[in-house]
């Protein structure tokens, strides 16, 4: 509850405040703080996942993003109190009606609550038994909602794309090379080389340890992306490029969406239907690990490769200079 | 539990959402109305995570001995929509950049101006 409090104290400092550098970092804070939450909820994989992207990627964004903005929310365009008063009127209205509407919801915690029926029962009583993976929210979004997880990688396939289609990649001019972006902090260096073969290393361990414990493909993939964009933001762009050139990252995203597929369309051609896991080996449950692992391998490829390429598409982008109108 | 505490986390959903919805509507810079959107995005998660919860539950991980587990579906949901909202804001986001390119401002009514002024030249030359 404090926690909620806090998210709704955040929130109002974001109203507030105009300098956007400053309402950035808090929303990294909020968050970092709804991770805080969900990990109260028990929902240690969301929280898992909120942590890595909301505070982490997310903020790398609007960063990214600020750098060739107006960082001044200007002070003229701010809402005048006449109009003001004519956004919280369907702003109260509406949340009137939410909150009129909220007191027939169940209690929290409420066993009961019709959200637990007979569908959550079933995934609690016979995922481990069917699919075999101790963790729950893996065998579901991995298994029995594996169609859906493919239309969600699907999406994110897109958006990369479309950032791509907007915006395109500069390639940094070779003569940049080696011309590391801040000289001077030689502790940021050291400590980030330190640090980055153990991240690298604990995503592959949340890529393929998701079926036993909080993790798996969406969670992997962004932190081994976090992983070459603090190697980007501290070293410069040309070096990490050099790495991974954005041809290959372009090539990653869609190879995960087509090994994720391929799975798919190979059980099809095996004569059952589409993502059913039996036809990859013979033993049921050997067979459903080892589909498991192949659409996480798939999902993890896809989101590194996109975020990566966002990033790099974002921070690549050369600041024209304003244009006054 | 009483009814006023059960029901606490979905009011501070509700206002957290109205509050979204309000920098959305009221503020005219893009990228505020970008992180507006992403308030209003969290309290729908909040939302549902709220509703998974089973008192005394445990993480759906499997232990021995652990009988009451809370719902993993809403977890599974939310996990998908948590990473697709990064990859559609990251959309947005671009399309401020392109924005701020194409007319040198982040300002929504400074863009209506522009565009209004450029409407009228555009007449002005079609009746010479």
């Amino acid at each position: 509850m404090v926690l909620l409090m806090f998210l709704a104290l955040v929130a109002i400092a974001i109203v507030r405040i105009r300098d956007l550098f400053a309402v950035t970092m808090l929303s990294g804070i909020f968050s970092f703080l709804a991770a805080g939450l969900y990990m109260v909820l028990d929902a240690v994989d969301v929280s898992f996942t909120e942590a890595a992207v909301g505070a982490g990627v997310t903020t790398v964004f609007f960063l990214a993003t600020l750098r060739c903005s107006v960082r001044v929310e200007k002070a003229e365009h701010s809402p005048t109190r006449s109009n003001r008063w004519l956004a919280l009127l369907p702003v109260l209205v509406t949340g009137a009606a939410l909150i009129y509407g909220m007191s027939d919801a169940p209690l929290l915690g409420d066993a009961n609550a019709p959200a637990h029926g007979e569908v959550a029962q079933r995934y609690i009583q016979q995922g481990p038994v069917e699919v075999g993976v101790p963790n729950m929210v893996t065998a579901v979004l991995a298994s029995y909602r594996g169609f859906d997880t493919l239309g969600e990688t699907a999406v994110i396939f897109t958006a990369g794309m479309a950032v791509l289609l907007i915006l395109g990649i500069q390639e940094t001019p070779h003569n940049l090379l080696g011309r590391t972006a801040n000289d001077h902090h030689l502790v940021l260096r050291v400590v980030t080389k330190t640090l980055l073969p153990f991240i690298l290393m604990f995503a592959l361990y949340v890529q393929f340890h998701g079926d036993y414990g909080a993790g798996g493909g969406f969670q992997a993939g962004v932190i081994f992306a976090t992983g070459f964009i603090l190697y980007d933001l501290v070293f410069g762009g040309a070096d990490s490029r050099q790495v991974i050139p954005s041809r290959s990252l372009v090539f990653g995203a869609a190879f995960g969406v087509f090994l994720y597929g391929g799975v798919g369309v190979y059980s099809v051609f095996k004569g059952r239907s589409f993502l059913d896991y039996s036809v990859l080996a013979k033993d049921p449950i050997a067979a459903q690990h080892l589909g498991i692992l192949l659409i996480e391998l798939g999902i993890g490829i896809t989101v590194f490769s996109v975020l990566l390429l966002i990033f790099f598409s974002l921070s690549g982008k050369r600041c024209l200079p304003c244009l006054k109108p | 539990m009483s009814e006023t505490l059960g029901h606490f986390n979905y009011w501070l959903v509700v206002v957290l959402m109205m509050t979204g919805m309000y920098v959305v509507i009221a503020h005219h810079n893009l990228i505020k109305k970008l992180i507006g959107l992403s308030i209003f995005q969290t309290s729908v998660f909040i939302f549902y995570i709220s509703m998974g919860k089973v008192d005394n539950g445990s993480v759906p991980i499997l232990v021995e001995g652990v009988e009451l587990y809370s719902n993993p579906l809403p977890h599974v949901l939310i996990l998908t929509a948590i990473v697709v909202g990064v990859a559609t804001s990251a959309v947005g986001l671009a399309l401020v950049v392109r924005i701020r390119e194409a007319y040198g401002s982040t300002e929504e009514d400074e863009l209506n101006d522009q565009d209004i002024k450029q409407h009228r030249e555009e007449r002005g030359g079609c009746r010479k």
